[in-house]
């Protein structure tokens, strides 16, 4: 019987990105439907019906919401290949802490970053290259956080490089800067095709976000 | 030799659930309670990203976040009350309503009633809307886990400890709103792993009063 996998995504969507990372990853074919946050689907509303969010993936018609829950089901799923969480508890845990972390600090600092100004910008500013320098350290000497291979923790942050572009030009700001070996990680991540085909260009990302501010009337 | 420490704070939701997991899986452990106010040395080189409490402590390793502990729990100790479904799209569910509850429930909306300033009477209409949502998906189940208990009953199930509290401080019956809920949260008292963690609730609304009159609030 063959899979049948969609996922209602948003292009931009840093967390759309961590399914399609995990999908190419395990070699699994799937049909990609763009949705218009501004004008939900029948489909998204039904599939979604607590939060209403992308990105759902569909599995022979049963969704799946949140996608730190998407990419372990992901690797359950099609754990034949490419596994992305640890097979010991402990370091599934200490995995799991770390998505956790990035979950509650990247995407909220950083889009404080580009939608505050003055204080607040620069208090988040700093608060975000806080948080990367402490992602550095759990990365340590290792070439991604899932050791040898790319790991769940890669998955749940890499994303968020497509974003940084988008948060230096707002911020005026270097993170190459604050967090060297985070970049040189991220590019490391980038010449694996199943990042560099999830990850939107980061101009175009740009070009987004400064369409948003325009939208909110932030200046 | 399985050594198992708890850094606890007895009127901590997040920590009642380490604790009726613990209890489910019949494990042996310390419990030291910490001072918010004045954290211990171990905590925090135990968590020192977080520096909160719930840490679980296990052969003198920590793991921290509740869910993530209660994961680890029912991985390790695998041979009793399994928490979570073996079948992986039943987990992603049980896992979804978990960051459910963690999010919509647990994230600051009992503080906003308890307080008692402007925003009570938002925050009470957001939790009976929530306390709803997740008592629809609980339907004409037993438990959240089927037959007996399992992972969401533990993530949910410790803020019944605080409805006292919050009906109290907010003037207003949590049971007239969700009697399913309330009836649930009777049906996982009758497992000692529950009765025996959650507190009295009137230990917490005593809790509450002080920490009112610490906090500079009447």
């Amino acid at each position: 019987m063959a899979e049948e996998v969609v996922l209602l995504d948003f292009w931009p969507s840093p967390f759309g990105m961590r399914v399609r990372i995990a999908l190419a990853e395990k070699g699994i074919k799937y049909e990609y439907k763009e949705e218009d946050l501004k004008n939900k689907s029948a489909l998204l509303l039904q599939m979604n019906p607590v939060h209403k969010k992308i990105p759902v993936l569909i599995h022979n018609g049963k969704p799946v919401c949140e996608s730190l829950i998407q990419v372990q089901y992901i690797d359950e799923v099609w754990h034949h290949k490419s596994p992305l969480l640890p097979s010991d508890p402990y370091q599934r845990a200490i995995a799991r802490f770390w998505a956790d972390f990035v979950d509650k600090k990247i995407y909220d600092l950083g889009r404080k970053v580009w939608t505050t100004k003055g204080e607040e910008q620069e208090a988040a500013k700093k608060e975000f290259i806080e948080s990367l320098k402490l992602l550095e350290g759990e990365l340590g000497d290792k070439p991604y956080f899932g050791g040898e291979n790319l790991g769940y923790v890669d998955v749940v942050l890499v994303p968020f490089y497509s974003w940084f572009y988008a948060y230096e030009k707002c911020g005026n700001f270097s993170i190459e800067a604050e967090c060297p070996k985070l970049i040189a990680w991220a590019k490391r991540c980038m010449q694996k095709e199943s990042v560099s085909k999830s990850l939107p260009d980061r101009e175009k990302v740009y070009g987004f976000v400064l369409q948003l501010k325009k939208a909110f009337g932030i200046e | 030799m399985e050594d198992v420490v708890l850094l606890d704070f007895w009127p901590s939701t997040f920590a009642m659930r380490v604790k009726i997991a613990l209890a489910e899986k019949g494990i042996k452990y310390a419990c030291k309670q910490e001072d918010l106010f004045n954290k211990s040395p171990l905590l925090l080189e135990m968590n020192p990203i977080h520096k909160k409490i719930p840490v679980l402590i296990h052969n003198g390793k920590p793991i921290s976040e509740s869910l993530i502990i209660v994961q680890y729990i029912d991985e390790v100790w695998n041979h009793q009350s399994t928490l979570l479904p073996s079948d992986p799209y039943q987990r992603s569910q049980a896992l979804f309503w978990a960051d459910y509850i963690d999010k919509k429930i647990y994230g600051g909306i009992g503080k906003r009633i308890w307080m008692g300033k402007e925003d009570q009477e938002e925050a009470k209409e957001e939790l009976m809307q929530h306390l709803k949502t997740i008592e629809g998906e609980l339907g004409d189940k037993l438990y959240f886990g089927g037959e007996k208990i399992g992972y969401v009953d533990v993530a949910l199930v410790p803020i019944t400890s605080w409805f006292y509290t919050y009906e109290t401080c907010g003037n207003f019956s949590i049971e007239a709103g969700c009697p399913k809920l309330v009836a649930w949260a009777k049906r996982c008292k009758e497992n000692e792993s529950v009765s025996k963690t959650l507190p009295d609730s009137l230990d917490i609304y005593g809790y509450v009063v002080q920490l009112k009159k610490r906090l500079g609030l009447q």
